[in-house]
């Protein structure tokens, strides 16, 4: 409960934050820089004087946007794989497992820095520095963390397509997509919105910790990772620009997680002693 | 058993070659060629980027190049660095022995905490230690290692000045030299080994707690055994087996953060030299680290499935 | 003296929903060298009532809040489960219903008999393995000294629950604890088992206590009879008496449920099912718990609980009916 509205706080800062606090993410007073927070800048300011409230509403938008934009990804292709391998009963079934476990053991972050590597430059051209980067961080990272969901999904239909009244829908003859898409997908939810809860807390992280090592986002796009990134190498003089970004991913990622537990206890009862 | 290990050898191998296939083929897709600033450098003379890319078999169709590939790296050729002028085997050799400490005693770690810790809470569930364990184990594994590390160094090194946070590794001996090597690995082993104390801690537990209720406890209790006896024989042993193979899911998060923590305590393993690659362009280093990263995470794999053959007599004697 | 003598036991669960009284005053003695049955159906109370004796029930939920267990002169309810644990096994032997999963996978049956032997008698682990191969041959084991160092999965129901006998009778105990020992085996290994479970007494001369629902196992192997209903003893008699002459209506609904095939053809009757389901045991009603399927229900019968009364020698029973007569 208290996730919940810790999370709805954070979103609700994002959003609307912009529009109350009106100062510019890229103004610059060095003057001003490295100030611990104050009326005037109350998370403080960097190096360069920029307000860092401002530039942690802006990063907020984007972390939270790439978590949820990644999951929808992990979560479709995860569904699509995994209703696949569950309703196809012979060697379709078998690869699209092997894939799913193919994937599971690949060194996901070590692929993730190769992929923006050689992808950046390319989409930067097409979609605009941050556009691009965008895209290619959202369909890397949900491009690899679709495993769960579909092992999650393929082992929902192995059990309902036996059950009953599914058996019934057959019987009567409901083709195999009206099968899936009436009877089984709507029994499956459950453990993936579960799955894609956790999976929008894992898109954060991934996120952060690419732009933490200095491969994410352009360095004037101001994300919660890369605000971090900027201020590991102040520690000793700014802690408080360290501190603002690393405590809201912390934050956004625990209640986030929190929730995914809260559902899953919600929505399994036999885990509920 | 020996049969056993065979057989898996023999389903490591296609996943290997699985792996090595989704590398290649990322390479391929990737626009440009790896060698377009050697192509658009007017410098270097049209006949030999034509012989540089028949060398590397860039007009071959992408199969024979695939073949081209794995034959070479299987042979030991890992190409050269354009950056530091070694051959990639040579500096990935020499950079490894670095990583493998770091993650070899952050694991260590890890297992020295989280099996005491999920032994003990599933012992007394719901009791006070079980629920401060279970809260620590949340709030562990939802702090990014690169918020953990920087919050060690904001404490040891910055305010408290114990600990140094820059990592080095100058060659030297003695009690001295092997103190201050010991002392500097402390607080990346930490942060590694207590984010992954945290996730381990939960999955002990719930094993635990999932064994505890079986009927061959009750067995166990009924022969008088105690308390301790039939947690650890009867209830620890059989919860190990599920518990092996969720740590060995968990190896590519784990070298995930290995790479931060390199990166964060400027540690020189193979992992910031990964970022310094990407960084510096250096293709050939990125894609044999990727693919090192890779056969870790399969190497660790098998191992665990030797010790769940080990720990479950019913998988070896099939 | 009794060997076992319970007297007014009480094992409450506490759930979210309230106080499950799973066993709410039970009275039940054994002598020694005894085989007494304890019948009823799933739920009524009787595998609580066993496991209790030696506090196997899980603690909590569960929890012993009244009466004693005197074993030998001796009240084991306030014992510490480690003051029990020389008690168990030593002097009372158990056997669980499953033989599938009542064995640790990961251990050799051999380990799982001798490590029994090894918490309670002074032996070295070679005369610990000597033992146990001895009594898997006594359990007729087919090549015990081979066998013993077998994992379970490598042996079927039948052998299993032989091992289970093995294991509850290795440091000869005085008493031996079976719970539906035969009811997860097939027809024809349940006679078998039934056979050595006798075998295994006369020799060791223990008394044993059986946990059935089955009217035919207890035909064939008890001396004295318990019957159970909702937590409570309903009736008490030597064999030939209960069958011979049920009193209480729930036992002679559960003798009428026995199918018979020695009648022949014109004889035959319609096999008699009990109406209704065992009552949940949260916050029962006053009054009788069979009442609201017992077909002589009196108005009595809602309003006062019967008493367990001596009707004539060595048989007991709680129904207000015998008081009309």
């Amino acid at each position: 409960m208290i996730s919940a509205v810790l999370l709805l706080l954070l979103i609700a800062a994002v959003v609307i934050g912009p529009f109350i606090w009106r100062v510019s993410i890229s103004d610059i007073d060095v003057v001003a820089g490295l100030q611990g927070p104050s009326l005037a800048h109350p998370f403080g300011t960097d190096d360069l004087g920029q307000d860092l409230l401002a530039r942690m509403i802006y990063g907020g938008r984007i972390s939270l946007a790439v978590g949820l934009a990644a999951m929808l990804v992990s979560v479709f292709v995860g569904t699509l794989i995994g209703a696949l391998a569950g309703m196809s009963r012979g060697a379709l079934g078998y690869a699209l497992m092997w894939l799913t476990d193919l994937f599971l053991s690949l060194p996901q972050l070590p692929l993730l820095l190769m992929l923006i590597y050689l992808f950046r430059d390319g989409l930067k051209a097409m979609f605009g520095p941050e556009g691009g980067i965008f895209i290619l961080i959202v369909l890397v990272i949900g491009g690899l963390r679709w495993m769960p969901v579909a092992r999650l999904v393929r082992a929902q239909f192995l059990s309902l397509r036996e059950k009953e009244f599914v058996e019934a829908a057959r019987a009567l003859g409901a083709s195999p997509v009206r099968q899936v898409v009436r009877h089984i997908l709507p029994n499956a939810l459950g453990p993936v919105i579960i799955a894609g809860t956790i999976d929008v807390a894992a898109a954060i992280i991934a996120e952060s910790t690419l732009s933490f090592l200095g491969l994410g986002f352009p360095p004037d796009t101001p994300t919660w990772g890369r605000i971090l990134y900027d201020a590991k190498d102040f520690l000793d003089i700014g802690p408080h620009w360290a501190l603002f970004p690393g405590g809201a991913i912390f934050i956004a990622v625990v209640a986030i997680n929190f929730i995914g537990d809260g559902l899953r206890d919600a929505l399994d009862a036999r885990k509920v002693i | 058993m020996s049969q056993y290990i065979l057989r898996r050898l023999m389903i490591a191998i296609p996943s290997l070659l699985g792996i090595s296939v989704v590398l290649f083929v990322v390479l391929a897709l990737a626009p440009g060629d790896p060698f377009s600033e050697l192509a658009t450098n007017p410098n270097v003379p049209p006949e030999v980027q034509a012989a540089l890319r028949a060398k590397f078999g860039l007009d071959d169709p992408i199969y024979l190049r695939y073949l081209h590939w794995i034959t070479a790296m299987a042979h030991g050729d890992w190409g050269f660095s354009f950056v530091s002028r070694v051959d990639v085997d040579t500096l990935i050799l020499q950079r490894l022995p670095t990583t493998l400490y770091v993650v070899g005693s952050s694991q260590l770690l890890a297992l020295l905490i989280a099996i005491p810790v999920g032994v003990y809470a599933a012992t007394r569930p719901y009791s006070l230690f079980d629920q401060l364990a279970n809260t620590f184990a949340f709030i562990g594994f939802s702090l990014p290692t690169f918020f953990t590390g920087i919050l060690f160094i904001l404490v040891f090194s910055v305010k408290l000045d114990w600990l140094p946070f820059v990592y080095t590794s100058v060659p030297g001996s003695g009690i001295p030299w092997l103190l201050e090597m010991i002392r500097q690995a402390i607080m990346p082993v930490m942060v590694l080994g207590l984010f992954q104390a945290a996730s381990m801690t939960r999955f002990v537990r719930s094993a635990m707690l999932d064994v505890i209720r079986l009927d061959y406890v009750t067995t166990a209790r009924a022969k008088g055994l105690g308390q301790a006896k039939v947690i650890v024989k009867h209830v620890m042993r059989n919860a190990m087996i599920p518990v092996v193979t969720l740590i060995a899911l968990q190896m590519p998060a784990v070298f995930g953060g290995a790479i931060v923590t390199e990166q964060i305590f400027r540690i020189p393993g193979i992992g910031s030299l990964l970022i310094s690659s990407i960084l510096a362009n250096d293709t050939p280093v990125v894609m044999a680290v990727t693919f090192v990263f890779a056969c870790l995470v399969v190497l660790f794999n098998l191992i665990a499935d030797v010790l769940y053959g080990w720990l479950d007599p019913r998988i070896s004697f099939r | 003296m009794a060997l076992l003598d319970i007297k007014g036991l009480k094992t409450h669960f506490s759930t979210d929903a309230g106080v499950l009284q799973a066993v709410d005053g039970v009275d039940i003695s054994i002598n020694r060298g005894e085989t007494l049955c304890v019948v009823g159906e799933s739920g009524c109370g009787k595998t609580v009532t066993a496991m209790s004796i030696l506090k196997l029930i899980a603690m909590p939920p569960g929890k012993i809040v009244e009466g004693e267990i005197m074993f030998e002169g001796r009240d084991l309810v306030p014992l510490s489960s480690r003051e029990l644990d020389d008690i168990r096994a030593k002097e009372i032997g158990f056997i669980f219903q499953e033989p599938m999963t009542s064995l640790n996978p990961v251990l050799t049956i051999g380990e799982q008999i001798a490590e029994s032997l090894r918490r309670h008698e002074a032996v070295t682990k070679k005369q610990a393995l000597e033992r146990t191969i001895e009594m898997l041959k006594l359990v007729q084991i087919p090549n015990a000294a081979g066998r013993v160092h077998h994992y379970p999965h490598q042996f079927s129901g039948g052998m299993r629950q032989r091992v289970m006998i093995a294991m509850a009778l290795a440091c000869r105990p005085k008493l031996v604890i079976a719970d539906e020992p035969t009811t997860a085996l097939d027809v024809t290994i349940q006679a078998q088992i039934l056979d050595l479970l006798q075998d295994m007494k006369e020799r060791f001369g223990m008394a044993v206590m059986l946990i059935t629902h089955a009217m035919g196992v207890v035909a064939e192997t008890a001396q004295r009879v318990v019957v159970m209903y909702a937590g409570k003893v309903v009736e008490e008699a030597p064999v030939d008496e209960l069958f011979g002459n049920p009193r209480h209506p729930y036992t002679q609904g559960l003798i009428r449920s026995i199918p018979r095939i020695d009648l022949d053809a014109e004889h035959k009757t319609r096999l008699e099912a009990i109406g209704g389901s065992v009552p949940i045991l949260i916050n029962p009603p006053p009054g009788c718990r069979f009442a609201p399927r017992c077909k002589h229900a009196m108005s009595i019968c809602t309003e006062q609980e019967p008493r367990l009364r001596e009707i004539a020698p060595g048989h007991r029973m709680a129904c207000h009916l015998g008081d009309a007569s």
